[in-house]
């Protein structure tokens, strides 16, 4: 029997020869078992070394391996050939991210949103406002308290959201749903003390009230955290400060 | 020297059509402009009932109309579609917690039916009796 065929387009920038990204065509065996990334990987090997994509550990741990996959994003490494075949497979750089070259794009925005939102344990201050000092003891956590976080602590902070997400593609300025989540994350968490310094960050027009509920954030998802959801809470939470404020200001 | 270049993609007009999930989401956001219409002529009939008997039985009769009647019924199907899949979301809003336990998403959902159910039965008494 013949080698089966799958054709795959791939949408290609080479910064130091093109104005503009390109499509180029690739025909790589096929196997049920290869994933996207695998494919890439014998295109590399076999076909064209100039190609160029991000990768890491294979097993949707690591979130380096988003692209669009006919105009959805995913894992590459969590996406087969089996799933589409024998039609032809588009893959672009993930939307809404700059092209640094073919299907890597720059992440430097996304990177600074997550650490725009103090993603750390921010201790409580003892009487005399100091830090609480590690002699006096570790932090405790039941079960019960660690379930309240412990979807939104998921994230392995692919984009694959942020390429989902039409509000972040508008106006860039939104904090979008990766980093909120992981404000979500930090505010729910019971030893933490910073949720009042990150609930400025959530009330702004580019927190919270930046999203709409579009809610694709969470389908696309590798990793089941439901970001939606954790922009959903936070606004609830964004409200209620809202309205202590209003009878209790600072 | 460097030789990065990073390419923006600009944001098609028409990206909304270019992913299903993305268009039943412009026509759940549109309900509401169907919906203003449908609240407009409903203000409307109140301002003509303020003046008086004539004016309003006006208004009933202009109501039926084929272009009114069209427009409620098309008004109708989009509430109902923005009804639907907003409860489908509301899970994700609510935050209840049952003996260490997130409240599962089905019961929030069918609470959502429950009370839709209980409020068009009461608004339909309250209508005919």
């Amino acid at each position: 029997m013949s080698q089966k065929i799958i054709e795959i387009d791939i949408l290609r920038y080479r910064p130091e020869e093109d104005d503009q990204p390109f499509t180029q065509t690739f025909d790589v065996p096929y196997r049920a078992d290869m994933s996207i990334l695998e494919a890439l990987q014998y295109i590399k090997d076999h076909l064209d070394s100039t190609i160029s994509f991000r990768w890491s550990c294979r097993m949707a741990i690591c979130g380096s391996c988003g692209l669009m996959i006919n105009g959805v994003p995913k894992l590459g490494c969590k996406a087969f050939l089996r799933d589409y075949f024998p039609k032809r497979i588009i893959l672009e750089p993930l939307a809404n991210f700059p092209i640094e070259r073919d299907l890597v794009v720059v992440m430097d925005d996304f990177i600074k949103k997550l650490e725009e939102i103090k993603p750390y344990i921010i201790p409580e201050k003892t009487e005399s406002g100091d830090k609480k000092c590690l002699s006096e003891g570790t932090y405790k956590q039941t079960p019960e308290q660690m379930e309240k976080y412990r979807q939104f602590s998921m994230c392995i902070n692919c984009g694959l959201c942020y390429s989902a997400c039409p509000q972040y593609a508008l106006d860039k300025k939104f904090i979008g749903p990766a980093a909120l989540t992981l404000l979500a994350r930090y505010n729910r968490d019971n030893r933490d003390a910073g949720s009042a310094q990150r609930m400025k960050i959530v009330n702004q027009e580019e927190g919270v009230w930046g999203c709409t509920f579009v809610g694709y954030c969470s389908v696309v998802c590798p990793k089941g955290v439901d970001p939606a959801a954790a922009i959903q809470l936070l606004k609830v939470e964004s409200s209620k400060d809202y309205l202590i404020g209003m009878f209790k200001p600072e | 020297m460097s030789k990065r270049k990073p390419y923006t993609r600009e944001l098609p007009k028409d990206w909304w059509m270019k992913q299903i999930f993305y268009t039943k989401y412009m026509l759940r956001e549109g309900s509401s402009i169907l919906i203003t219409f449908y609240s407009l002529i409903l203000a409307w009939g109140l301002l003509r009932l303020s003046q008086g008997e004539v004016a309003f039985n006006a208004w009933l009769e202009a109501l039926h109309n084929p272009f009114a009647i069209l427009l409620h019924l098309v008004a109708l199907v989009f509430a109902l579609y923005h009804t639907v899949t907003w409860f489908s979301l509301a899970p994700k809003a609510v935050d209840l917690w049952v003996k260490g336990k997130r409240l599962d998403d089905k019961v929030i959902v069918s609470g959502h039916y429950a009370a839709f159910i209980v409020v068009t039965v009461l608004c339909l008494l309250i209508i005919t009796l």
